[in-house]
C-alpha cells in the first residue's frame, strides 16, 4: 500500500483527527472518497480517492465498433446522457464528413437543452437539500420526470438514453413528443420561478452559500475548470458561443456569468442557464414548423440503418445494414476533437481512428473529472459543513469523473 | 479580438521554435504540432504566455500507444486559447520503456490529474510531478492497461470458453 500522503501531514501534537468522508456517505451524492483531516470542525487537509466505479470505457471503446460506443457515453453523466450521446454522434460525424439538415440539428438542440435543465434541476435542488431545504428538490424533480417522459417518447428510455444515431435520430419525433414538450414549456418557467422565490433572497439559503469556496477567475482557468463553475467565477467560456456546434449560431441566447465564483453565483448561473435553454428551446420549435417535417437524420446510406422493411425487399439495404451492423463503415484514418457544452462543462471527445471498425483511441475529456480536482486543495480552511456545500455545487458527477 | 488563423499560429511558433517543432497537418481544422521532449516545456510556456496568442486554457493532456513505431507512446496536449478561439494540438513521442517527459504541473495546476491518469493508463512517467500515484486504477496494479498489448479480458477466464456456448 502506498503512502497517504494526508498521513505524513505535520502533526506532531497529535490534535488533528481523520475523518473519512465517503467512500460512501448521504451527503456526498455518489461514490467519492476524501480523507479530511480536522482540526475541530475545521479541514486542514484533504486528499480525494476517486475511480471507485472506473468501468474502462476508454479501453471498452477500441474494441468496439462506432455505433456500439454510444451507450457507453450514456453512462458517463447520466444525469444529463443526451448530451454525451449527442457529442459522441457529432465527434464520429465529424470525423466521417456528415453535415445534417437544419431539422436534424434543432431537435438535437432541443433534446441537449432538455437534458441541461434536468441536470441543473438536481444540483440545484440538491444544493436545496444540502442546506436544509427539503421543498424546492421536491417541487422541480416533478419536472425532470416530464423531460424524462418526453425522452420516453422520443427514444423510448428515460435515463440512459442512448438517444439519435450517427446521421441522425432513429425515428421521428411523434405528436405526443411535441405535446409534452409544449406543455413543459408552459408548465415549468413558473416553477422555476417560484423555486428561485424560495432561495434566492432566502436569509438561510444566502448565509450558507454566499462566499462559500469563493474562486477566483485565475485559479478556476489554471484548473481547467469549463462550465457553469467556470462562468460563476466570472469567465464567460462557453462552447456553445464559442464553437457553434449542432447549429447553435442560428439562436439568441446569453451566456450567464456570475461574479465571485462561490457557491451561491453557481446557484444562480444555473438557474440563468435553464431560462436560457428554454428560451433555446423555443425557438428551435419555432425554426422547426418552417423545416419538412419528416426529415430525421441525414441521406447517408452507408453510415445510417436503413428501415428494417427495405432491409427485407432491397438489395442495396440490406448490404448497407449488414455493413452498418457489423461496424463495416468506410471511416477516414485521422483524429479528431470535439467539444460539447455539457451541463457540467466542456466535454471534449478526441478520437483517432485508423480506418478501422472501431477507434484506434478515444479519449473523453470528463469536465467532472477535471473540475473536481480542485475540491481538495480549495477544501483547506473550510467548515466541514461548507465543504459539504461546496461538492454538492460542483456537481460532480460518479460515472463522469470515473467514466 | 478575432480569431487567429492556424497560418499565422503557425509563424509566430516557428519563429520562436525553429527546427524544433514538425507539423503534422491540419486535421478538421486543428492545427497538430509534433515535438519533442525536451522543448515540450518551453513550447507550453510560450504558448501559454505570449501576448499575441494566448493559449493559456489547457483542454486535455492524454496519451497514445503506437506499438510498431519505435518511439511507442504519444503524449497528447490540447491547448485552447478563449481570447482568439483556437486550438491546438501538440504530440510529443517516447520510448515506451523508457517514458520520462517533463511535467506541465508548474504552468496549470489543472495538469495534475490529467497527468496521473496519463500515468495510471500508460506508464508516462511526468518528471518533477509532485504525487504521481494512479488515480482511477487500484494502487497495487502493475500493468499500465491502456497499452496495447494489455488484453481487454483476462485471458485466463474460464466461464467465457466457446463449450458453454455449444461452438
Amino acid at each position: 500500500m502506498q503512502n497517504h500522503p494526508v498521513y505524513t501531514d505535520n502533526d506532531p501534537q497529535g490534535e488533528l483527527s481523520t475523518l473519512n468522508l465517503g467512500p460512501t456517505h448521504p451527503a456526498t451524492h455518489g461514490v467519492f472518497q476524501n480523507v479530511l483531516q480536522l482540526d475541530g470542525e475545521r479541514i486542514v487537509s484533504g486528499v480525494s480517492t476517486i475511480g471507485y466505479i472506473h468501468r474502462a470505457f476508454e479501453k471498452i471503446a477500441e474494441h468496439r465498433p462506432f455505433y456500439q460506443i454510444t451507450p457507453l457515453t450514456d453512462r458517463m453523466n447520466y444525469c444529463s446522457s443526451p448530451i454525451n450521446n449527442m457529442g459522441w454522434h457529432m465527434t464520429v460525424e465529424k470525423l466521417l464528413g456528415i453535415t445534417m439538415p437544419k431539422r436534424v440539428d434543432y431537435l438535437r438542440v432541443i433534446v441537449m437543452e432538455l437534458a441541461r435543465i434536468s441536470d441543473h434541476i438536481i444540483c440545484n435542488g440538491v444544493l436545496g437539500v444540502d442546506t436544509g431545504a427539503f421543498t424546492g428538490f421536491l417541487y422541480m424533480m416533478e419536472y425532470r420526470e416530464a423531460i424524462y417522459e418526453i425522452y420516453e417518447e422520443v427514444c423510448g428510455s428515460r435515463l440512459t438514453t442512448n438517444i439519435g444515431r450517427i446521421g441522425g435520430f432513429e425515428r421521428n419525433f411523434n405528436a405526443i413528443a411535441f405535446n409534452k414538450l409544449r406543455k413543459f414549456l408552459k408548465d415549468f418557467p413558473p416553477v422555476l420561478k417560484e423555486f428561485e422565490s424560495l432561495f434566492n433572497r432566502n436569509r438561510i439559503f444566502i448565509d450558507r452559500t454566499k462566499g462559500v469556496a469563493c474562486v477566483t477567475a485565475e485559479d478556476a482557468l489554471s484548473y481547467s475548470w469549463s462550465g457553469p463553475l467556470l462562468r460563476a467565477a466570472g469567465v464567460d467560456y462557453d462552447v456553445r458561443a464559442m464553437e457553434p456546434y449542432s447549429s447553435y449560431e442560428d439562436f439568441d441566447f446569453e451566456v450567464p456569468v456570475g461574479d465571485n465564483g462561490d457557491v451561491y453565483s453557481r446557484f444562480l448561473v444555473r438557474n440563468e442557464e435553464m431560462k436560457q435553454s428554454l428560451r433555446l428551446i423555443e425557438q428551435a420549435l419555432a425554426k422547426l414548423e418552417k423545416e419538412p417535417s419528416d426529415i430525421f437524420h441525414a441521406d447517408v446510406p452507408e453510415f445510417y440503418l436503413p428501415p428494417k422493411e427495405d432491409v427485407y425487399t432491397n438489395m442495396e439495404a440490406l448490404i448497407y445494414h449488414f455493413k452498418i451492423v457489423m461496424g463495416e463503415i468506410p471511416a477516414p484514418a485521422s483524429e479528431v476533437y470535439h467539444a460539447v457544452e455539457g451541463a457540467n462543462g466542456e466535454l471534449g471527445f478526441y478520437l483517432v481512428s485508423d480506418g478501422g471498425r472501431s477507434p484506434y483511441r478515444l479519449h473523453f475529456r470528463r469536465p467532472s473529472f477535471i473540475n473536481y480536482q480542485m475540491y481538495a486543495p480549495m477544501s483547506r480552511g473550510m467548515l466541514l459543513s461548507d465543504a459539504i456545500i461546496n461538492m454538492s455545487s460542483l456537481n460532480i458527477i460518479a460515472g463522469e469523473l470515473d467514466a | 479580438m478575432g480569431k487567429i488563423t492556424n497560418e499565422e499560429l503557425l509563424k509566430s511558433i516557428s519563429n520562436k521554435f525553429e527546427g524544433q517543432i514538425t507539423v503534422v497537418g491540419e486535421p478538421y481544422g486543428l492545427l497538430t504540432l509534433e515535438t519533442q521532449s525536451e522543448n515540450i516545456i518551453a513550447l507550453l510556456s510560450y504558448l501559454k504566455s505570449d501576448p499575441n496568442l494566448q493559449l493559456s486554457y489547457l483542454t486535455d493532456i492524454t496519451a497514445i500507444h503506437y506499438p510498431e513505431q519505435e518511439k511507442a507512446i504519444g503524449v497528447i496536449y490540447h491547448l485552447h486559447s478563449l481570447v482568439n478561439n483556437v486550438r491546438v494540438r501538440i504530440k510529443v513521442f517516447i520510448d515506451a520503456d523508457n517514458c520520462h517527459i517533463p511535467t506541465a504541473t508548474e504552468l496549470w495546476n489543472g495538469a495534475n490529474w490529467m497527468e496521473r491518469e496519463t500515468y495510471d493508463f500508460f506508464g508516462v512517467i511526468f518528471d518533477g510531478h509532485p504525487d504521481l500515484r494512479r488515480i482511477l486504477n487500484v494502487d497495487d496494479m502493475t500493468a499500465f492497461p491502456m497499452r496495447k498489448e494489455f488484453p481487454l479480458e483476462d485471458p485466463n477466464r474460464v466461464d467465457k470458453k466457446d463449450y458453454f456456448f455449444g461452438r
